[in-house]
């Protein structure tokens, strides 16, 4: 989207007197724009509350967004390229950088995906660290979008609040996996290893704390005035609307449509879990928030039964066939088979069939989805991820029509983007 | 209101398209139905709309590229799958009514690879077939959109493609600066 700069070595004279050209923005902006009538403004890459990089170029009569074209690509790095230079297993650590702020969900959408392919199995202590991973992953993804969101609009204090919880949140993923964010604990067959002793009274401790944390941020927000007026009627989004331009997740949620993927097409043992799904009434921006904030209190009700179950189940956490899954260190020791299999696993890989599948879980953000062809090889011939900031960016146009600039910054923070999601 | 009972999208496609059903594939409890390139958009507006199917959600569309003989003649009996053109494109259609998910696959030629464009029925489609455009180069027709949308727009070359090498952007130095500026979009006039 080249709206030309002034030529390069131009004096300041010659730069504020330039015009630019808008002949190839024609039929995408409106006619008035071009004639002079509407406004062009562009917000971002650089602003602060786009979330990164995204470029959003504007038309605007007086405060009013009459059209939005968005402009991604800027932190495009090839992920879905690199990994079919890799074996299946040696892509896992590609998948963290994706959506940087949940990449036990991106793990996650992966290592599904890829025992699909493989017909792989998953023990059941594996299935409940992932449960674990996955929500504690919700919660502190939330935490980072309550932050911004609220800082977006004004709301100064919520930031440090919901960092500090976030902060114990990376020190437990830290405590699992050595890494705190991008953790790669997540991986075909389970997870990389057991938890450690400590990490169970950790996570009792923030899940008694973390309710009443969750009271104190809906006392700053919930029915604060002025947090009402920004967002309530604010980025309204009908629920036909949300469908046809793919939106999912709690975008989706807080339009009224009930649908989320670990309840209606179950993995890693959700059904068997006791939780709600929030849904919204009017689909603008306060509904959205109001959803993630019960979200929190749904995770900590899941988290709880999966501490339970975790401290009652004994066994391996990563699946014991030996083709796909590398063996314990304590067995190279005493047997020749297992050094076998753990050259041949580090080396070469494994071969996966020469088809496709396509697998999606819900992650914070919404269904990201997973889809692989395989060579029949070690390497993938295509890996492609269906990501909920993709989309949800692609209908900002729609969802912004007709508010005033600064409702942009509301609805772009409500709807949670990501750009490391959407531009992989 | 009464939920109609479910079809299954096998036969229903059978009996309303008949011929433009090329190919049906099980794997791992998913369906992928080949059609024929130039009735796609026919066929997602049929899904989408009749009572029984209902796929009102476009989860995804992807691309992948066949390079270098693993399609067309080289390919035939070999293996169960059919593969007749180099690039496949896969539309991931969502039934929440359902519950259950479908794969519609057209194929496009290597030559000039071109399909009509989904856009009008899932508007989800636009950006989706924006970005297999820039990076597989599979051309939508009737596109509302078709400008490149995740490289840059003075990129040669289409990145996704099996035979684009996995490299890097060329470094800068004072020696190649003028070729590399000498492809930039920089303003003219």
């Amino acid at each position: 989207m080249a709206v030309a700069a002034p030529p390069q070595g131009a004096s300041l004279e010659e730069q504020r007197r330039w015009e630019g050209n808008l002949e190839q923005l024609r039929g995408l902006v409106t006619e008035r724009a071009v004639s002079g009538d509407t406004m062009l403004l562009n917000m971002g890459p650089h602003h602060p509350s786009t979330h990164g990089v995204l470029r959003l170029l504007l038309e605007l009569d007086g405060e009013q967004i009459v059209t939005c074209l968005p402009d991604i690509g800027f932190l495009h790095t090839g992920i879905e390229k690199s990994i079919e230079d890799k074996s299946y297993e040696k892509a896992v650590p590609l998948t963290d950088r994706m959506d940087y702020l949940s990449p036990m969900s991106n793990n996650m959408a992966y290592a599904a995906a890829v025992e699909k392919l493989l017909d792989l199995d998953v023990p059941e202590r594996g299935q409940i660290i992932r449960v674990v991973c996955l929500e504690l992953a919700r919660c502190a993804s939330h935490l980072v979008w309550l932050g911004t969101h609220a800082i977006d609009m004004g709301a100064m204090s919520v930031l440090l609040y919901a960092f500090r919880e976030r902060e114990r949140i990376l020190g437990m993923f830290e405590m699992l996996s050595g890494q705190r964010m991008m953790s790669s604990y997540i991986r075909p067959g389970g997870v990389w290893r057991d938890v450690p002793d400590d990490f169970l009274p950790t996570i009792k401790q923030f899940l008694n704390d973390f309710p009443y944390k969750v009271d104190d941020y809906e006392a700053l927000l919930t029915q604060n005035p002025i947090w009402k007026d920004r967002s309530q009627g604010v980025g309204v989004v009908e629920p036909d609307v949300a469908l046809a331009y793919g939106m999912t997740g709690p975008a989706l949620r807080g339009s009224g449509v009930n649908w989320d993927l670990r309840k209606a097409q179950p993995y890693s043992g959700y059904e068997t879990y006791d939780f709600n799904v929030p849904l919204g009434e009017h689909g603008d921006v306060y509904d959205r928030y109001l959803i993630r904030i019960h979200e929190f209190r749904e995770s900590v009700k899941i988290l709880q039964q999966a501490v339970t179950r975790l401290e009652r189940t004994q066994g391996p956490t990563r699946s014991e066939n030996r083709k796909y899954c590398p063996p314990l260190r304590s067995e190279l020791g005493q047997s020749m088979e297992a050094v076998i299999h753990h050259f041949k696993l580090w080396t070469y890989g494994y071969d996966a069939p020469d088809d496709e599948i396509y697998c999606a879980i819900e992650s914070p953000r919404g269904e990201i989805g997973c889809y692989i062809h395989g060579t029949g090889a070690n390497k993938p011939r295509r890996v492609h991820f269906k990501t909920p900031s993709f989309m949800h960016i692609s209908a900002l146009p729609v969802v912004s029509k007709g508010y005033l600039l600064a409702d942009m910054v509301a609805i772009i923070g409500s709807v949670d983007i990501v750009l490391g999601d959407c531009d992989r | 209101m009464e939920i109609p009972a479910a079809r299954d999208p096998v036969q229903a496609a059978r009996d309303a398209f008949g011929d433009a059903i090329l190919h049906v594939k099980q794997f791992r409890g998913e369906t992928t139905l080949v059609v024929a390139t130039e009735r796609l958009p026919e066929l997602l507006g049929f899904f989408r709309a009749s009572p029984g199917l209902v796929y009102n959600m476009l989860s995804d569309v992807s691309a992948v590229d066949y390079y270098p003989d693993d399609y067309g003649d080289a390919y035939d009996g070999v293996q169960s799958d059919y593969r007749p053109e180099r690039y496949g494109v896969c539309y991931h259609i969502l039934s929440m009514l359902y519950n259950r998910r479908l794969r519609i696959k057209a194929f496009a030629a290597a030559a000039d690879p071109r399909l009509p464009a989904g856009t009008s029925i899932f508007p989800a489609a636009n950006w989706l077939e924006r970005e297999i455009a820039d990076m597989m180069g599979i051309a939508f027709e009737d596109h509302p959109d078709p400008r490149r949308l995740l490289m840059p727009e003075d990129w040669h070359g289409h990145p996704h493609r099996r035979d684009y090498p996995l490299g890097k952007e060329t470094v800068a130095f004072s020696f190649n600066i003028e070729d590399i500026h000498a492809h930039k979009p920089f303003a003219k006039d």
